[in-house]
């Protein structure tokens, strides 16, 4: 008989694995989840991960897209070609009556329009669909409340947060007992880092929107935050006394197109994106308009029932 | 965040560690270091945290805010809750559970241990050891941590001296001789989180470049030496073979004809195509007929990993159920002991039904006997008929159906389990089989 060495996991293997064993329970112990699929590099790696999961079986779960209506062209277009491609099924859900009264960011301010198009569309979705289980891709060392997040995050009614009143999570044991009308968020990338993301994303050759790598973009220097300005659409265009420069830029994460700075690069491949990575001394949410309100801006939409 | 080149293959793996300390012993100066010598913190988030602490009337940067995460705890400065950490070096990388500890925390820092690899006790080199480092002793032994680090800090505040560390190890050598701890996994270190001595750099660098060479007398590791080469092994590879099974992965398509695998993370041991298996508790047998993946097949599956089983023959194995290999079975048992850490508000009450979950397996348990409670401070056993909250106790368990246990001293995975009060559907206790 030939001898067998056991396989020595290094990190990645060891993420894989532990972030395939929480989906497997989710699916295993709830009736109805759903993954927040929101197509950034967190809900790529959250796919695939899930197609791991349950290979050669299809996705038991459905995905989500909350639509703020506000999301980069190249990103609808990717999302739309990546779930055909891989057979999901894939529900758009967007809070149509906040959108229809011209909800946006610089009459109402970014609290109420996540708020509303966010938090707001998240909460009536998995209501509407009767979801009890929703998987998101944040991750704790994303943001310092997220950092206190389980993996297994119990919601009320109201899709509602309560840091303070969190169940002990041990081992890797996951408590699923819920009462009716509640639900929970799962999240099976808590461990992850940006770092991780990306050379997992090159490991495994896993698709990403293409606006991740860097290229000449017409962008306006706004509150310290490069914001990509364009004559498409009425909210794209450069403010009064904008002045509009030609940079090469790139994007660390992504959000609406109002709301998510670029960051001057030069990078057009894995390698260079994982560099920067390692060479950045700001946080990745750092050209997010929306977290910059306060210094707890995170915790306050989470308890009232962002993800 | 070290650059390394992106395409080198990487060999580096996980080490989950905690640190425990009273109140001002300076454990969120420490890890505020830990992560701004390794440059695992964004200058945004510093730029955010030396704004407050300038509103707080710090000079400089109090390296604790940018450890506490929620707003309530900024307010009234304390830590509350277990926070997650994240930096790496070339060599590891390093996920904190950060945990407070107040007395009323006790079940935080269970939660942080149970997965640890490594926990830090920090002392206050002018305190030495107080109630709550007995505390912390008993239950990092509890949990079956395999490493210690015992950091003495704020040496500065000591002159650094040697006298005071050495008396300090002596007294915490002697603590432990009650406890089933084995010094060779003890590493006693003197530091100052504030200036940085022994933590990451021997001798940190003052503002003008000047290493700042103290404790001369000391020849050990640093505490990121100790971080990066303690083996976390656990030789968990070596043990029997256990897969705890999940989920069964079925499919029937052109392409897959009767597809049924048994889906779960490997919690122990190694497993390969046409090794003997038996379900527990059936008893019911076949043999590995492929280890299938997204990747292909493979012949060979090993602890921590999660995969996904064919069997030769057609068994009846689903969700709670164990394949392990013939000769190595665990014990299936309805009744056995544990020591438990009772972790809510609402006391233990002995032959109330609470829901067990052990490894993917829930089923209705209730407490028997309390055959001691755990004075947590002097470790004297005392008998008790019911537990409060952060009681550490052994108990007594009858469940409904079978379970396939092992010792926790033996493998962490499938010797634990928690308890689960059925109206609030809270975690009430962590358990630990004995
Ligand atoms: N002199 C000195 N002060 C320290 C040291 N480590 C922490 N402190 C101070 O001790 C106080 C409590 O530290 P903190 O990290 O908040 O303690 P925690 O409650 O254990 O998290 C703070 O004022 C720190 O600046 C040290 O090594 N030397």
């Amino acid at each position: 008989m030939q001898t067998l060495e056991p396989t020595k996991l290094d990190h990645l293997r060891q993420l894989e694995a532990e972030s395939i064993h929480i989906m497997r329970e989710v699916v295993a112990e709830f009736k109805n989840p759903v993954m927040l699929y929101s197509v950034g590099k967190d809900s790529s790696v959250m796919v695939h991960l899930a197609r791991k999961a349950f290979f050669p079986a299809p996705l038991p779960f459905p995905f989500m897209h909350i639509d703020t209506g506000y999301k980069f062209p190249e990103m609808y277009e990717f999302r739309d070609q990546f779930c055909a491609s891989i057979g999901a099924r894939l529900i758009v859900h967007r809070n149509e009556t906040a959108i229809a009264d011209n909800m946006n960011p610089f009459k109402y301010g970014t609290d109420k329009c996540c708020g509303a198009l966010k938090t707001g569309a998240l909460l009536s979705g998995i209501a509407k669909y009767g979801f009890d289980a929703a998987f998101g891709g944040a991750r704790r060392e994303e943001e310092k409340s997220r950092a206190k997040e389980r993996v297994y995050s119990v919601r009320d009614e109201f899709g509602q947060w309560d840091p303070k009143n969190q169940r002990p999570e041990l081992w890797n044991l996951y408590n699923s007992q819920i009462n009716e009308g509640e639900s929970i968020r799962v999240f099976p990338l808590s461990n992850w880092t940006e770092i991780d993301i990306w050379e997992y994303i090159k490991l495994e050759n896993i698709p990403i929107v293409p606006i991740y790598y860097a290229v000449e973009r017409d962008v306006v220097i706004r509150n310290g935050i490069i914001i990509p300005v364009s004559n498409e659409q009425e909210y794209l265009k450069p403010k009064e006394g904008e002045q509009v420069l030609k940079m090469k830029c790139r994007f660390r994460s992504l959000g609406c197109m109002p709301c998510t700075g670029a960051v001057p690069s030069e990078v057009t491949d894995l390698d260079g994106i994982i560099q920067e990575a390692k060479l950045a001394r700001k946080s990745e949410r750092e050209n997010r308009v929306i977290d910059l309100g306060s210094d707890s801006s995170m915790e306050q939409k989470k308890k009232e029932g962002y993800f | 965040m070290v650059v390394v080149s992106a395409d080198k293959k990487t060999d580096i793996d996980i080490l989950r560690f905690t640190t425990v300390g009273s109140v001002d012993d300076g454990k969120s100066t420490l890890i505020g270091r830990m992560l701004y010598d390794s440059k695992g913190v964004f200058e945004d988030q510093l730029a955010a945290v030396a704004k407050t602490s300038s509103k707080k009337g710090f000079n400089g940067i109090d390296f604790s805010l940018l450890t506490d995460g929620l707003a309530a705890e900024r307010e009234q400065g304390i830590t509350i809750d277990v926070a997650y950490r994240y930096f790496s070096t070339p060599k590891r990388k390093f996920i904190i559970a950060d945990t407070p500890g107040h007395e009323q925390y006790t079940r935080n820092m269970v939660t942080g241990a149970s997965t640890a690899h490594l926990t830090i006790i920090l002392l206050d080199a002018r305190k030495g050891i107080l109630d709550q480092s007995r505390r912390h002793a008993l239950i990092s032994s509890l949990l079956g941590i395999p490493n210690f680090i015992v950091a003495v800090n704020k040496m500065d505040l000591v002159d650094y001296s040697k006298e005071v560390f050495e008396k300090i190890v002596s007294d915490f050598k002697d603590l432990v001789s009650k406890l089933n701890f084995n010094l060779e996994q003890v590493k006693f270190i003197p530091i100052s989180a504030l200036n940085g001595h022994n933590v990451v750099y021997k001798y940190p660098c003052d503002q003008d470049g000047n290493s700042d060479e103290q404790m001369t007398w000391y020849q050990g590791p640093t505490i990121l030496d100790v971080l990066e080469t303690v083996d976390v092994q656990r030789s968990i590879t070596h043990k029997p073979f256990r897969l705890p099974v999940q989920y069964v992965i079925r499919v029937d398509n052109g392409q897959y004809k009767d597809f049924r695998a048994f889906a779960g993370q490997v919690a122990s041991g190694i497993v390969a195509v046409g090794d003997e298996l038996v379900s527990l508790p059936s008893g019911a047998r076949s043999r590995v007929k492929t280890i299938s993946s997204f990747d292909g097949d493979q012949d060979l599956a090993s602890a921590g990993q999660s995969i996904a089983l064919q069997l030769e023959d057609e068994i009846d194995t689903s969700r709670g159920d164990m394949l392990v290999k013939p000769g190595q079975e665990p014990e299936l048992k309805k009744e056995f002991k544990a020591n438990i850490c009772w972790m809510s508000e609402q006391s233990f009450e002995l032959n109330k039904k609470y829901l067990l979950k052990h490894t993917s397996n829930k089923v209705k348990a209730i407490g028997t006997a309390i055959d001691f409670r755990l004075d947590i401070n002097s470790y004297e056993k005392h008998s008790a008929s019911s537990l409060k909250l952060n009681d550490i106790a052994q108990v007594s368990f009858k469940v409904l159906k079978p379970l396939a246990l092992d010792h926790y001293s033996e493998n962490h995975i499938t010797g634990s389990f928690i308890l689960i009060d059925e109206i609030s559907n809270n975690t009430v206790a962590a358990g630990m089989v004995i």
